[in-house]
């Protein structure tokens, strides 16, 4: 039977025989492998080249991405990538290396990891910065693992607990698990700080430290943390900073500065290294003084300082008492050389900028949507902002129903249920690099579907109408998982 | 909203019933609802673990989001509902019925301290407002 053409896969196409590339006759004899290596069938697809292309350029149609469209992810900080990291990462010198080299022969390299330590590190405010974790949740497990390994290091060893507030990304209790401990979760309070009475209770000598998102995910400022951090000290516990909101204080606040010990930074997310299924993404760690010696690496280090004429030879560094490598080799590198382009080329004004236009568009939006839907905590907000996705007179609609219709105006939706302490969350972040004309565009179609709710609710429920799919039974999907299907078996060409 | 008199409703939106000297545990019919369709239900500790009031023993995970569900009282776990695991959808349908764990109790006047039917109905207006 035929599939329509959406969901072809590359299988439905080509036919026996078909090939892209035909290889010369060999003009050498044919060295195979060894007797009983080789499989007697082997199910490629057979198609031509044109056909390989059309189908993966259809694919490719069908996903959104920030080159489509806005895409106010929150949390995500789905921001432009820009094209000039692209160049500086194909570079030969760059892209034609190989980690095995001696440092002497890819001495440009290590400066470019050199300067993005030494440049991440004034941002947040830190001692020190190593670029090995491969992603965000590596970064905060490398955190974690640092803790631990402080404590341990004092002997210290009857702390077994981490405060986590009740709005934190999940990643952060699934860290503190997996790194050995128990983790106590503490409420917000009605203005979406974190509770202070509440967490002061839970600050004793059991007390390894707290993870903590500033902004919060609610998109907020968290307004008492310098006494937060200070009751954790009191009690002899460690601050992580989750840096998946830095977009929001580059050049305006630095988490060393208000007393965090160590923070991961995404490099996919602030610093414009690809993101999402493109990605790979890239987590380093900044720590605090008393943290330097446990980084993990090996990292960078200047191993004969340079003179006025002569540049500082490079070499690796590994802390005296290291966590370990925690990625083979150094990290994702060419998300440092993107990273580190964009840092040189915002420069230090450039990253305040960001940030001030981050907040003021996420503010912008907020205002002009606050009529029509409910703002959970209605302050300034940073970067982003939750609002509810839901109204009294419109009982049947919810905030999925306002996603799903959003993809009908060409838009992504923002994240939704998260964070769960606000119910029918609709959390949006529109991140600096969109224009006022994309931004009044999203609010037009936000107060469009606010009507909707209550005049036509259908159009809503059965939404989206304009994409290639409709609505997806998300329930089956979840139950009935297929996770890999069958392959054709086809005869086997015997050249 | 259906909140039957006959257990005790903690402020996480689980109940417990008294059966003899165990007791069932599971989530109320708000909390189903506030999930949505369940997808998956797994508890995490095993037949003879102690639990103390407040520790997680499972995790219930729906389309919007995934949540632990915690011990409305001390005791030790003598049962788990197997047939959930295969059948999560069971709690939204029948969230009174779809017990998920027995616990043998520790001190049964621990569950004085809980809402009754009557709490537990004005604690859910008193969110919704």
């Amino acid at each position: 039977m035929t599939q329509p053409v959406h969901s072809q896969l590359i299988y439905d196409l080509g036919a026996p025989g078909r090939r892209g590339v035909r290889f010369p006759e060999l003009d050498v004899p044919k060295s195979g492998l060894p007797a009983g290596l080789e499989r007697e069938d082997l199910p490629l697809p057979e198609v031509s080249e044109l056909e390989v292309l059309r189908h993966f350029t259809r694919l490719s149609q069908l996903n959104h991405s920030i080159l489509t469209g806005f895409y106010p992810l929150g949390s995500c900080t789905m921001k432009y990538n820009p094209v000039i990291n692209e160049e500086t990462a194909r570079l030969p010198g760059f892209a034609r290396s190989h980690p095995l080299q001696p440092a002497e022969m890819v001495q440009g390299n290590l400066a470019v990891m050199y300067y993005l330590q030494e440049w991440l590190a004034e941002i947040g405010g830190f001692a020190g910065v190593s670029l090995q974790p491969a992603a965000g949740a590596q970064g905060e497990l490398a955190g974690v693992m640092m803790i631990r390994a402080y404590h341990q290091d004092r002997g210290d060893t009857q702390r077994n607990k981490i405060l986590i507030p009740d709005s934190a990304h999940g990643t952060n209790p699934a860290t503190s698990s997996m790194s050995g401990y128990r983790v106590v979760e503490i409420p917000s309070d009605e203005r979406g700080n974190v509770d202070l009475d509440k967490l002061k209770a839970e600050c004793d000598e059991t007390l390894a430290g707290l993870m903590l998102t500033n902004p919060n995910t609610l998109g907020l400022f968290e307004e008492q943390v310098e006494e937060v951090i200070k009751a954790v000290h009191a009690a002899g516990g460690l601050v992580y900073g989750d840096g998946a909101n830095m977009n929001a204080l580059l050049g305006i606040a630095r988490p060393g500065d208000l007393g965090f010990d160590v923070l991961h930074y995404n490099l996919h997310k602030t610093f414009t290294t690809p993101h999402g299924g493109g990605g790979p993404g890239s987590g380093p760690v900044g720590v605090a003084e008393h943290l330097v010696d446990f980084l993990p690496g090996p990292i960078v280090a200047v191993v004969e300082e340079g003179g006025e004429d002569e540049a500082p030879l490079f070499g690796w560094h590994t802390p005296a008492k290291t966590i370990g490598r925690l990625k083979a080799f150094h990290g994702q590198f060419g998300m440092h050389v993107r990273a580190f382009t964009y840092i040189l080329t915002q420069g230090a004004d450039g990253l305040r900028s960001v940030s001030e236009h981050a907040v003021l568009n996420a503010n912008y939006l907020m205002a002009k949507l606050q009529k029509a839907y409910e703002v959970a905590y209605p302050r300034t907000c940073m970067h982003e902002f939750v609002l509810e996705g839901r109204w009294k007179d419109a009982e049947g609609v919810h905030a999925l129903d306002i996603s799903k219709r959003l993809m009908d105006f060409g838009f992504h939706p923002p994240t939704n249920y998260f964070p769960l302490i606000v119910r029918e969350t609709l959390m949006i972040e529109p991140t600096e690099t969109e224009t006022k004309e994309t931004l009044d565009a999203f609010v037009d179609a936000m107060l469009q579907i606010a009507k909707e709710a209550r005049e036509e609710p259908e159009t809503l429920t059965s939404a989206p109408h304009t994409t290639p799919f409709g609505r997806m039974d998300e329930v089956q999907a979840a139950r009935q998982l297929v996770l890999c299907c069958e392959i054709p078996r086809q005869p086997a060409v015997v050249d | 909203m259906n909140i039957p008199e006959d257990r005790r409703y903690t402020q996480n939106d689980e109940w417990i019933k008294l059966d003899g000297e165990s007791a069932t545990v599971g989530i109320s019919d708000y909390a189903q609802d506030q999930l949505s369709d369940i997808v998956y239900f797994e508890v995490s500790l095993g037949e003879g673990d102690s639990l103390s009031a407040g520790d997680a023993f499972g995790t219930v995970e729906s389309v919007k989001a995934a949540s632990d569900v915690y011990a409305p009282a001390a005791g030790e776990l003598v049962a788990v509902n197997a047939a959930l695991a295969d059948t999560p959808e069971a709690i939204n349908s029948d969230p009174y019925g779809s017990w998920m764990i027995k616990l043998k109790l520790a001190d049964a006047a621990e569950l004085d301290g809980l809402m009754d039917a009557a709490a537990y109905k004005a604690y859910i207006e008193e969110r919704e407002a």
